[in-house]
C-alpha cells in the first residue's frame, strides 16, 4: 500500500518547516510510521523520492534509530525499560511476566499481531520505575509489577 | 529545605494549568520585553553573575558559553539549540519541565535566544517523549498567538523563531556535536572538537547548545536578581536545582531543591529515606550512569553539589540520583550499565567501538565471577585506555562507572571469583 495523498503532503510540509529535505528526513519517517506501524521498503523508497533525497542515504537514518522499527510490529508496541533504576525496583520479574503471559520474547509479536516486545534504554520514566512505555503515542506507565502484568494487558493497556 | 516561594517550577507534577494563562498566573512572561530592553551584554553579565552552571551533566558556566557567542555576524546567523534529549539512566527531570511547565523553557528560549543574537531556536527532543512534544508544541503555539516569538517578539523589535525537533532513540544525540548532526539530517554522530559549536554548530553556524533545564531557569533568574540565585547552595555551586531520585528509597520523586544539600536530607525529605533505614544503603549513584558511585561511608556526609562530588572522583551530572540498598548485586549494576554504553556507542571511532565491548565482556564475567582476579586490573586498564581517547564523553561515561565500582567494591568482585572457583557460588550471583 503506498503513502496517502495527505501523508505525502505532510512530508513536504515537514522539508518546508525543518529547512530542508535532509533535515526532514526523520520526521518523515516518524510520520510514516506513526500512520503504517513501522516503515517497509516501498515506504521507504516513496519518501526517498517525495523529499528528493537518495534512498542509502534515508536508509542509514532509518537503520541508525532505533525507534524507527523496519519491521512489521503488533498493533501495541510494548517497550519496556531496560535502565538500571527500573533493573533495582524489579524490572526483570515484571519482563518474565509479561514474557510469560504473551508468550514471547524481546523483538518478537504475538502470534494474533497485537503485541510486540521490545527492550529499550532508560526511558526516563526512573521515579516510576519499573516502566514501559507502551502504544504509538509512547504513553509512559508505572511502576508495574508482575501482578499487575494481566490487568494492564487487559485494560487495553 | 527549599521555601516553595523560591521555587522556579512551580507546577512541576502538574497540578496546575500548564497553558499560558495558567502560567501567567505563575508569573511567567511578566515583564518579558523589560528584561530584553536590558540588552545582550546586560543579560548576559546577569546569568554570569548568577553562578548558574550548566544542567546537562558537565556543569559548565551557562553566561561564559553565552558570552563565545559571536557579537557581530560575519554574515552566517546564529543559533540557539536546547538539548531536550534527556537519556542518560536515571534521570526525568526535564521530562517534567516540558511537560508541566512548558512555558519556562519556551521564554527561557526567547531570552537566551535574544542574548546571543540568534535568529532562531531549535529545542531537540528525545524520540519516546510524545506527550511531552505535544505539551511543548502548543506552548509554543500559544507564544506564537500572544506575540511572544515570531516577529518583533514580544514587541521588542526582535525577530525569533522556535522549532521543536524529534529525536528517535539514539543516546549519542544527547551529546551536542551527535545533537546538531541529527538536525541536520544525518546519523548522530559526534564531530571532532575543536571547531567547538560557538564557532562552527548548526549548519557551520555559530551556536550554543544549552540543557532544558539551564534555559528554563533563565527568566526567573533574571527576574528575581543573580543574587537570589546565587544565595543558594555553597559557592561556585549556585543556585536551586532538580534532583531525580530512583532506586531504593520509599518515594521516588523529582523535587526542586537547594544546591549542596546533603545526600541524607535529600532522600529523608523527600523521598521518604531509603528502603530500611538510612543505615541499609550500599552505594549511591549521584549524578546519572556515567559518573562513578559513591560508598556507603561517602554517602554518609556527601554534599549534592558539583565541586564536592568531583573532590570524592565522582559528579553531580544530571543529578539523577540512584540509590542502592544492601541487597544490590553492584556488580550486575554496573554490568547493566556497560552493557546499555556498548549498545549505544555510535560505532565511529575505535577505542568507544571495541573497548565498550571489551568492557562488557568482561563484565559480563565478572557478574558470573568467572574470571581470574588479575583481569580487574585488565579491566580496569582498558577503561584507561578508553578514556579521553575518544571523539566525545561517552567513551568516558562507559568507563568511570567500572572505574567506581573496583575502587569501592573490589573485595566483592575478587569474593565472587574465588567463590566461584571453590565452588561455593552465593545465590544472588548465580541468577
Amino acid at each position: 500500500m503506498s503513502l496517502s495523498p495527505d501523508l505525502l503532503a505532510r512530508i513536504r510540509d515537514a522539508s518546508a518547516h525543518h529547512g530542508g529535505p535532509r533535515a526532514a528526513m526523520l520526521e518523515a519517517l516518524r510520520m510514516i510510521q506513526q500512520e503504517h506501524g513501522w516503515v517497509s521498503d516501498a515506504h521507504l523508497a516513496e519518501a526517498a523520492q517525495t523529499l528528493g533525497v537518495g534512498l542509502a542515504e534515508i536508509e542509514s537514518l532509518a537503520t541508525f534509530y532505533s525507534l524507527i522499527f523496519r519491521q512489521p510490529v503488533g498493533e501495541t508496541v510494548i517497550l519496556l525499560c531496560d535502565g538500571v533504576s527500573c533493573w533495582l525496583n524489579g524490572a526483570e520479574e515484571v519482563r518474565d511476566a509479561l514474557m510469560a503471559r504473551l508468550g514471547i520474547g524481546f523483538g518478537q509479536t504475538t502470534a494474533d499481531g497485537k503485541y510486540t516486545l521490545i527492550n529499550i534504554a532508560c526511558v526516563g520514566g526512573c521515579d516510576r520505575a519499573p516502566a514501559a512505555v507502551v502504544g504509538r503515542d509512547r504513553r509512559l506507565v508505572g511502576p508495574l509489577s508482575p501482578e499487575g502484568v494481566a490487568e494492564l494487558l487487559e485494560g487495553g493497556l | 529545605m527549599l521555601k516553595d516561594q523560591d521555587r522556579i517550577f512551580t507546577n512541576l507534577y502538574g497540578m496546575h494549568d500548564r497553558s499560558l494563562k495558567g502560567a501567567l498566573a505563575r508569573g511567567h512572561w511578566d515583564g518579558t520585553a523589560n528584561l530584553l530592553a536590558l540588552g545582550r551584554d546586560k543579560l548576559i553579565d546577569m546569568v554570569k553573575a548568577s553562578g548558574l552552571r550548566g544542567r546537562g551533566g558537565a556543569g559548565f558556566p551557562t553566561g561564559l558559553k553565552w558570552s563565545f557567542m559571536p557579537k557581530q555576524s560575519d554574515g552566517r546567523p546564529s543559533y540557539l539549540v536546547v538539548n531536550a534529549d534527556e537519556s542518560e539512566p536515571g534521570t526525568c527531570k526535564d521530562r517534567e519541565i516540558m511537560r508541566h511547565d512548558p512555558h519556562t523553557l519556551v521564554e527561557g528560549c526567547l531570552i537566551a535566544g535574544f542574548a546571543m543574537n540568534a535568529v532562531a531556536g531549535y529545542i531537540y527532543i528525545r524520540g519516546e517523549y510524545i506527550r511531552e512534544r505535544e505539551a511543548l508544541q502548543r506552548a509554543i503555539d500559544e507564544a506564537y498567538d500572544a506575540g511572544y516569538l515570531g516577529k518583533n517578539a514580544c514587541g521588542s523589535g526582535y525577530d525569533y523563531d522556535l522549532y521543536l525537533h524529534h529525536g528517535a532513540g539514539a543516546y549519542i544525540c544527547g551529546e551536542e556535536t551527535a545533537l546538531l548532526e541529527s538536525l541536520e539530517g544525518k546519523k548522530g554522530m559526534p564531530r571532532m572538537k575543536p571547531p567547538f559549536p560557538a564557532g562552527s554548530g548548526l549548519y557551520g553556524c555559530p551556536t550554543t547548545v544549552n540543557n532544558v533545564e539551564s534555559i528554563a531557569v533563565v527568566p526567573t533568574i533574571l527576574r528575581r536578581g543573580p543574587e537570589w540565585f546565587s544565595g543558594f547552595g555553597r559557592p561556585n555551586n549556585a543556585g536551586t536545582k532538580l534532583f531525580g531520585i530512583s532506586g531504593h528509597v520509599n518515594n521516588p520523586c523529582v523535587v526542586e531543591e537547594a544546591m549542596s544539600i546533603s545526600l541524607r536530607e535529600l532522600l529523608d525529605r523527600h523521598c521518604g529515606g531509603v528502603r530500611g533505614g538510612w543505615k541499609n544503603i550500599k552505594a549511591v549513584i549521584p549524578g546519572g550512569s556515567s559518573v562513578p558511585m559513591l560508598n556507603a561511608a561517602q554517602c554518609e556526609d556527601a554534599i549534592m553539589d558539583f565541586d564536592w562530588l568531583r573532590e570524592q572522583k565522582s559528579g553531580l551530572g544530571t543529578a539523577a540520583v540512584i540509590v542502592m540498598d544492601q541487597s544490590t548485586d553492584v556488580i550486575k549494576a554496573i554490568w547493566r550499565l556497560s552493557k546499555f554504553y556498548k549498545h549505544e556507542s555510535c560505532g565511529q571511532c575505535t577505542p568507544c567501538r571495541e573497548g565498550t565491548g571489551w568492557m562488557m565482556r568482561v563484565m559480563d564475567r565478572l557478574v558470573k565471577g568467572e574470571a581470574e582476579v588479575e583481569e580487574i586490573d585488565m579491566l580496569l586498564s582498558v577503561t584507561k585506555q578508553v578514556e579521553g581517547h575518544t571523539i566525545c564523553a561517552l567513551g568516558d561515561a562507559a568507563a568511570w562507572p567500572i572505574q567506581g565500582l573496583v575502587r569501592h567494591f573490589r573485595d566483592e568482585i575478587e569474593d565472587r571469583i574465588k567463590a566461584k572457583r571453590t565452588g561455593r557460588m552465593g545465590a544472588m550471583a548465580a541468577e
